[in-house]
Parts: C-alpha cells; sequence; structure tokens
C-alpha cells in the first residue's frame, strides 16, 4: 500500500534534521496564520498562485528562488564549518552519509532552484517588457512551468523529512549512483526533481523562444533587439538543445534503478562514461544558460548608469552568439582523464580556451560603455564592477583548467570548486542581485534600498574571495572535492579563513534580508516611489510603462526606430506611450487553476515514484494528463479589458506624470 | 495625424500576431527530436553490447516488423486526408479520418507491445543486456509518444462531436496533431532502417 514508505524512513535519529523539522515548522505555520490572519488566501489564489500574468509569475519566480537560496546556502555553510572542525582526527558535527546529502543537495539546489529560477523570473519581467509585448507567447504554459518548477523544489524538500536525499553530488555519476551502491530513494528523489522542473525549464524555453521570435514590436528587426532579450534568446535556445539531453541521462538512469537496465551499470554490458558525456552535454551549456543573461543585465545596466548608449552593440550580440554555439564544442573538458587521447582533449581544451576570446570582447565592451561615461555609482554599477574584476579572475582560472595537462593535476580538487564558484557566484549570482536592483522599481513600484545593497554587496564580494581563494590554494596543496575530514595540517587554516569567508557571506545575505525589508517598509516614501516609471533614465521599451505596468503593459504597442527605443523616443521627442489616442479592448488570457493542479499531481507523482507507491503514481499521471486534457477542452480562457477601463488606466498615469512634471 | 496612426496601429496589432501556436509546438517537436536524437546516440554506443544474449539478428522478424511499418505510414496519410477534410469544414469527414488513423495506430501499438512480450518471455527483456536496453527504450519511447497521439486524437475527436464548424483554435490543435502524427513516422523510418534494417543485414 505505501510501497517502500515506513516509519523507519523518518530521520528521527539525525538531530540536525529533527531540529531544523522543527523550525521549518514553526515558519510555516506562522506563515500560513499570518495569511489566514489578514485573509488573504483569495487574494494569494485569484491575484497570484493561478495568474498568467509574466509580471506575477516573474515575482513568484525569484520569491522561489530566494527560497532556495536560504536552503542552499544553509546546506553551503554548514560544510564549511564541518570543514573547520573535522580536522586531525575530530570527526566534525557531520557523519559521511549526512555530509554527502548535504553537498549534493547544495548543488543540485542552487543550480536548478535558485540560478534557474532567479534567471526564469529576470525573463519573464524583462523580455515581454523590453519588446513591446503584451504577454509571453503561451501564458497558461508560463503559469505551469512555475508550478512544475515549485513543485520539484517541494519535492527535494520534502527529502529532507522523509527519507533522504543523493549521496552522488549534484550529477549524480554513475556506478555510484546505480541501486547496487545507492540503494537507497535518495537518488531517486534526484532524478524526479529533476524531471520535473525539467518540464518546466523546457516549456519555459519554448515559451521565450517563440515570444520573442513572433511578439515583437513593429518596427523592432533583430539588430534593434534590447542585448537583455538577445542574450534571454540564446539562453533560451540552449535550454531547448540542452535540457532534452539533461532528460535522456537522468531517465536512463532512472531506468537502471527502476527496472534493472544495463545503460550505465558496471555489468551487462553498460557504459558509465557515456552518462558523463550525456550529462556534460547539458551541463556545459547549462552553465552558460545561466551566465549569458547575466551578461545581458550587464549590458543593460552598465549603459543605464553609464549615461551612454552601450559600446559595441553588433560585437555584443556576436559574441553572445558566438558563446551559445561553443558552448556546445567543451563538454569533454569536464573529463580530460577519461582517456580519450591527445587529440581528443586537445580539440576540447582548445575549443575551451577560444570562448574567453568573446568573453573578452564583452568585458572590453562594457569597460568602454563606461569610459567617459557620466557614471552614477549606483548600488546596481557596484555589482557591475564587482562582477567585471571576479569574472575575469574566474574566467582565467578556467583556461588554466582548460589545458589538459594541468587539469589531469587539478581534477576534481578544490582548485575547481574555486573555479565555478567564482564565475557562478561572480558572474551569474552578481548580475542576478544586479539585475533585481535595477529592475525592482519596475516591477514593485518602488526602488529598493540602496545602502543596505552596498553593504550586502561589500560583504559578499569581500566574503567571497575570503571563501574561495583558499580553495584555489588548497586546490594545488591536492585537497580533493567532496572530503568530509582530513589529517593534513597544512589545509587547516585555508579551511579556517574559508570558513570566515562564508560567515561573511551569510551578513551579505542577512543585509539583502534587511534591504527587502527596510525597502517595503519604505515604500511609501516619496523619494522611493517610482512614479515616473523610468527612475534610472532606461534605454530600453521596459521604461516606458508605468511601475508597476498594467496587466496588458501597453495600451498602445510601440513602434520601435532604433536600438534603445524609448531613450531615441526620448530624444527626439516622440511620447512612446502615445497618451490621449483613442484607446480599443484590449484581448487577454483568463487566469486558470490548471497550472496549480498539473503541478500538484506531478508533486504527487514524483512523491509516489520515489517510494514505489504505484496506485499514487498512477493517481499523479493520470492527474497531469486529465488537467491538461480539460485545460484543452475549456473554451473560456480569454476576455477583453473594454476600452473605456484602459483609457481610465492610461489616463491616471498620464495625470501623474504630469503632475510629476509640474513639481 | 499622430491620432490617425496611433489608431491604425491598434487597429492593425489585433490582427497582426496570427496564432504562435503551430510555431511553437514545431519548435517544441525539435526539442523532442533531440531526445530521439540522444536515444539514437546511446544505441549507437551500445548496440554491439550483447552481454553473452542474443543479438539482433538473431531476435529480430521481418513479417511484423513490415505490417507495423505499414500500418503507421498509412496512417499518416488517412490523417492527411482528415486535414483535407478540415479545411473544408467536413466535421464528420474529420472525425471519420481521425477515426481510422486512431485504428492504424492502435494496431501499430499492439503489434509492438506483442513483438515486446514475445522477446521478453524468450528472456531477452530490457535487464539481458546493455544492446536490449538501449533498443526496448528508443523503440517503447517511440512507442510511447505514439500512444500520446492515439490519446490526443481520441480527445479531439470527442472535442469535434456535435460542433458545426472548426474555429481557429480547434484548427491549430489539428495541424499540430498533425505535425506529431508525422513526425513520428520519420522517426520510425530512423528506427526501422538503423535499429532494424541494419541489425538484420
Amino acid at each position: 500500500m505505501l510501497g517502500r514508505l515506513s516509519f523507519s524512513a523518518l530521520p528521527l535519529d539525525v538531530p540536525i534534521v529533527v531540529g531544523t523539522f522543527i523550525g521549518v515548522c514553526i515558519i510555516g505555520i506562522a506563515v500560513l496564520g499570518l495569511i489566514t490572519y489578514y485573509g488573504k488566501w483569495g487574494y494569494l489564489w485569484k491575484e497570484w498562485f493561478t495568474s498568467v500574468d509574466h509580471k506575477r509569475l516573474a515575482v513568484m519566480y525569484i520569491v522561489l528562488a530566494l527560497v532556495a537560496l536560504a536552503r542552499g546556502f544553509a546546506d553551503a555553510i554548514m560544510m564549511r564549518t564541518q570543514l573547520a572542525l573535522a580536522y586531525a582526527g575530530n570527526p566534525g558535527y557531520l557523519p559521511p552519509h549526512h555530509y554527502d546529502q548535504i553537498f549534493s543537495a547544495h548543488g543540485t539546489i542552487m543550480i536548478f532552484f535558485l540560478a534557474m529560477a532567479f534567471m526564469t523570473g529576470l525573463f519573464n519581467f524583462i523580455v515581454p517588457l523590453q519588446i513591446g509585448a503584451r504577454d509571453v507567447a503561451f501564458p497558461f504554459l508560463n503559469n505551469l512551468s512555475f508550478w512544475m518548477t515549485a513543485a520539484a523544489f517541494i519535492l527535494v524538500n520534502v527529502s529532507l523529512f522523509i527519507g533522504e536525499f543523493s549521496q552522488c553530488g549534484w550529477l549524480a555519476y554513475p556506478p555510484l549512483s546505480e541501486t547496487q551502491f545507492s540503494p537507497g530513494v535518495g537518488v531517486d528523489y534526484y532524478i524526479w526533481a529533476i524531471q520535473i522542473s525539467g518540464v518546466g525549464t523546457l516549456l519555459t524555453g519554448v515559451n521565450f523562444f517563440v515570444t520573442i521570435v513572433k511578439m515583437r514590436a513593429p518596427g523592432m528587426s533583430w539588430m534593434k533587439m534590447p542585448v537583455f532579450t538577445w542574450t534571454a534568446f540564446c539562453s533560451s535556445i540552449l535550454i531547448m538543445v540542452s535540457f532534452p539531453v539533461l532528460t535522456v541521462a537522468v531517465a536512463l538512469l532512472g531506468l537502471d534503478r527502476y527496472f534493472g537496465m544495463h545503460f550505465f551499470t558496471n555489468d551487462g554490458g553498460g557504459n558509465q562514461m557515456m552518462y558523463l558525456n550525456l550529462i556534460w552535454a547539458w551541463g556545459h551549456p547549462e552553465v552558460y544558460i545561466l551566465v549569458i543573461p547575466a551578461f545581458g543585465v550587464f549590458s543593460e545596466v552598465v549603459p543605464a548608469f553609464s549615461g551612454k548608449p552601450l559600446f559595441g552593440y553588433n560585437t555584443m550580440v556576436y559574441a553572445t552568439c558566438s558563446i551559445m554555439v561553443l558552448s556546445f564544442l567543451v563538454w569533454a573538458h569536464h573529463f580530460f582523464t577519461m582517456g580519450a587521447g591527445p587529440d581528443v582533449n586537445a580539440f576540447f581544451g582548445i575549443a575551451t580556451m577560444i570562448i574567453s576570446i568573446p568573453t573578452g570582447v564583452k568585458l572590453f565592451n562594457w569597460l568602454f560603455t563606461m569610459y567617459k561615461g557620466r557614471i552614477r555609482f549606483h548600488a546596481c554599477m557596484y555589482w557591475a564592477v564587482g562582477f567585471m574584476v571576479t569574472f575575469t579572475i574566474g574566467g582565467m582560472t578556467g583556461v588554466m583548467m582548460a589545458i589538459p595537462g594541468s587539469d589531469f593535476v587539478l581534477h576534481n580538487s578544490l582548485f575547481l570548486i574555486a573555479h565555478f564558484h567564482n564565475v557562478i557566484i561572480g558572474g551569474v549570482y552578481f548580475g542576478y542581485i544586479c539585475g533585481m536592483n535595477f529592475w525592482a522599481p519596475k516591477v514593485l513600484g518602488f526602488k529598493l534600498n540602496e545602502a543596505w545593497s552596498k553593504r550586502a554587496f561589500w560583504l559578499w564580494l569581500v566574503g567571497f574571495y575570503f571563501a574561495f581563494m583558499p580553495l584555489y590554494v588548497l586546490g594545488f596543496e591536492g585537497m580533493t572535492r567532496r572530503m568530509n575530514h582530513y589529517d593534513n595540517p597544512a589545509w587547516y587554516p585555508w579551511m579556517l579563513v574559508a570558513e570566515v569567508g562564508a560567515v561573511l557571506i551569510l551578513l551579505g545575505i542577512a543585509c539583502q534580508l534587511i534591504q527587502l525589508y527596510v525597502s517595503i517598509r519604505d515604500c511609501n516614501l516619496p523619494e522611493n516611489r517610482d512614479v515616473s516609471g523610468d527612475p534610472w533614465n532606461g534605454r530600453t521599451l521596459e521604461w516606458s510603462t508605468s511601475s508597476p505596468p498594467p496587466v496588458y503593459n501597453f495600451a498602445i504597442v510601440p513602434h520601435v526606430h532604433s536600438i534603445d527605443a524609448f531613450m531615441h523616443d526620448k530624444e527626439n521627442g516622440i511620447d512612446t506611450r502615445q497618451a490621449g489616442a483613442q484607446y480599443q479592448a484590449i484581448h487577454m488570457p483568463k487566469n486558470t487553476v490548471a497550472g496549480v493542479a498539473a503541478g500538484l499531481f506531478a508533486l504527487i507523482f514524483g512523491f509516489a515514484a520515489v517510494w514505489y507507491i504505484w496506485w499514487l503514481a498512477v493517481v499523479g499521471l493520470v492527474g497531469v494528463i486529465a488537467t491538461v486534457i480539460a485545460r484543452s477542452a475549456n473554451k473560456d480562457v480569454d476576455f477583453y479589458i473594454p476600452a473605456e477601463e484602459v483609457a481610465r488606466i492610461e489616463n491616471e498615469h498620464t495625470r501623474k506624470l504630469m503632475a510629476q512634471a509640474a513639481e | 495625424m499622430a491620432h490617425d496612426t496611433t489608431v491604425q496601429t491598434a487597429g492593425h496589432d489585433e490582427h497582426h500576431h496570427e496564432s504562435p501556436v503551430v510555431f511553437g509546438f514545431w519548435v517544441y517537436l525539435m526539442t523532442d527530436c533531440i531526445i530521439f536524437g540522444s536515444l539514437f546516440a546511446v544505441f549507437a554506443v551500445l548496440r554491439n553490447q550483447f552481454n553473452g544474449g542474443p543479438t539482433g539478428h538473431e531476435l529480430f522478424e521481418f513479417g511484423g516488423l513490415g505490417l507495423e511499418t505499414a500500418l503507421l505510414l498509412v496512417s499518416s496519410i488517412t490523417y492527411g486526408f482528415g486535414m483535407i477534410a478540415a479545411h473544408k469544414n467536413q466535421i464528420s469527414q474529420v472525425i471519420l479520418w481521425l477515426g481510422v488513423t486512431f485504428l492504424l495506430g492502435l494496431g501499430f501499438v499492439g503489434l509492438e507491445v506483442r513483438e515486446f512480450a514475445h522477446m521478453i518471455a524468450e528472456g531477452a527483456g530490457p535487464d539481458r543486456s546493455a544492446f536490449l536496453s538501449a533498443f526496448f527504450t528508443l523503440v517503447s519511447t517511440h512507442g510511447l509518444h505514439v500512444t500520446c497521439g492515439l490519446i490526443w486524437i481520441l480527445t479531439l475527436m470527442v472535442q469535434l462531436m456535435g460542433t458545426t464548424e472548426i474555429p481557429e483554435r480547434m484548427m491549430n490543435k489539428l495541424t499540430c496533431l498533425s505535425l506529431f502524427w508525422h513526425f513520428l513516422d520519420i522517426v520510425w523510418i530512423c528506427v526501422f532502417s538503423y535499429v532494424y534494417l541494419a541489425s538484420m543485414i
């Protein structure tokens, strides 16, 4: 009846987990209680959970990403603390089987649920506004994608309290992840979380690809598209090409585990290196999926705060596209030690180094944009400049690892860990936080507090160097990754320095939370409110609407005359909004419960499949299919916003703009 | 003057965006194509890993396979007839041709299941060797797609019943399903040549 699930699956013997569980319950009950107390369930349901508005979904994605950040960072600081203690006979406080789950969960959560969710949130908010569209191409699929991602994230967190998570690292290499060596439910939780969130991500990729191809405002030819939209476009293509490969790799691992097949097993003719090739054919493009949009953010932020157009728009576009293509030609550099031979390794080594050329082009473009610019050192610029320095160092250590000879030494050492945190934190994370600070007024209608953002920046930057520079040294000294304890006295001081770095980053995250609190508390102060919709003297179309934008984004679809369309209009005295024009009724999609329902059924299916509760798995799967069919039969999916309503909203905004101009 | 252009813009806009559904679905099919591409690559790697078990040459029989292929190829033609009828708004004809396509597809899946059951009964199941794992996974992924197509056909038949005209949304669905069905045909031709024919020669 309940498959492998029994009371012994509850980790009641691990005090850390029990304590966490109690903490999560208290916070959870408090949050649910507050929502109930203030009677906000109907509001959340109608305005958020069932919404197909890309702006609402964007906010939900970013909230999900911040929750994932909390969970993923808790894992990180636990690991650092373990290694600061577990030296010379001291076993530390985390036994190996628990420690292994923590580093596996850390990687999985940070990549799939922090970075991917944050990125999708930024896409959702900015892309339709930048291209002058009223929504994405498939609003319902957008909602469905979110709930699939959320269901997968819930599944990962369920594993904390019921059963266990994978102990095989974030990519679950076989044969360790095969039943023979990992008979528990951990890898199964991993498999189903990846597959369910993969559905969401793939649909997001298709959605944004079609949106950008089909729904650009009239006049916006390809080479007039804002750079962030270009990066979202390239990222979407990478998603569509690489995520199916991930789906296959993880599905085959699942078939090995569930049906005793022999894709990657030691016996029966299986081939483990095939898994590595498949997973990295996804995994390497994946890091570009994440970092290319971060480049896009900086390409919007640096011009806005330098008061100049982006230096070298064309080269920026070509560099982005080159990186997109090259990202598929480098996957074998993740396993130079496989034994593919010197010619193969030389090819992949050189291809990897070539990527630094378009990346260098981008870096110089940002620097030349700042050169002779009228730079405002807003908090966003702090994150941008911090990125330029940090990411460059990370890129250079990447080139070091691209040399097969040196990689044979550095492979699987802490040098690698230092390298990819250097590019993921210094590139992806700084980029997304920069983007959040930049576009928050558009999303929320008020600016985020700048002082706390700068404090968070300094703590993150200094904390990062403290936490990861020692890891480069430790890599040279031969310390491998994923160690639970060690005896080498030369490593110990560096581990203590890294722990200090982790604490500084913790304080940085605290500053970010304080920033959010202070910003929301002070959101009605006149200096924080964004009445104009254009707080930074922005260059692209998203700044031409009100903040937050009306549900339909643009009452009248703008005409694009050049790159930086809004700046062109401002300089030539054209009213992009065409205020006072004769408005027409606007066709909009209706809210739907289908996304929530499909996500819930997917969660049920995933949980049941992990625990071999087959009847429940059938319920979940049939539920998903039935939801999709029911949605397909539903004819009541759209409505019109009447022209009078549009006129009322637009005139209200025009009145506010005039009042502000008069002041 | 400014007013004139804006009114035209707004009016133009309402008709400007044709539904992106068919294009979007085609793009989605290309991602599906990558799933099949990966599975073909996996099969290529493992096709000689027999683990002392039976080889493709010993297992595959041409008779059932030829019939399966014929059923699927003909079903693409009958679906095409359905689409012609749909463009002429002859709903009963559409339902009829969808029904014929459904039966042909069902026959294909039935034959495939029979072949699989036969192989498993002989001890040549997917857990026997890496070659058989790759074979069963690739072929049944295609079969699973056909099964999804069958459910989709049934759904559209039910939705079409009792209607008198085919609105744009329904036409889009029929076109997407048409793309899907023909796509599965193409994949099957690759499966037939690369998995079966290359093993039997």
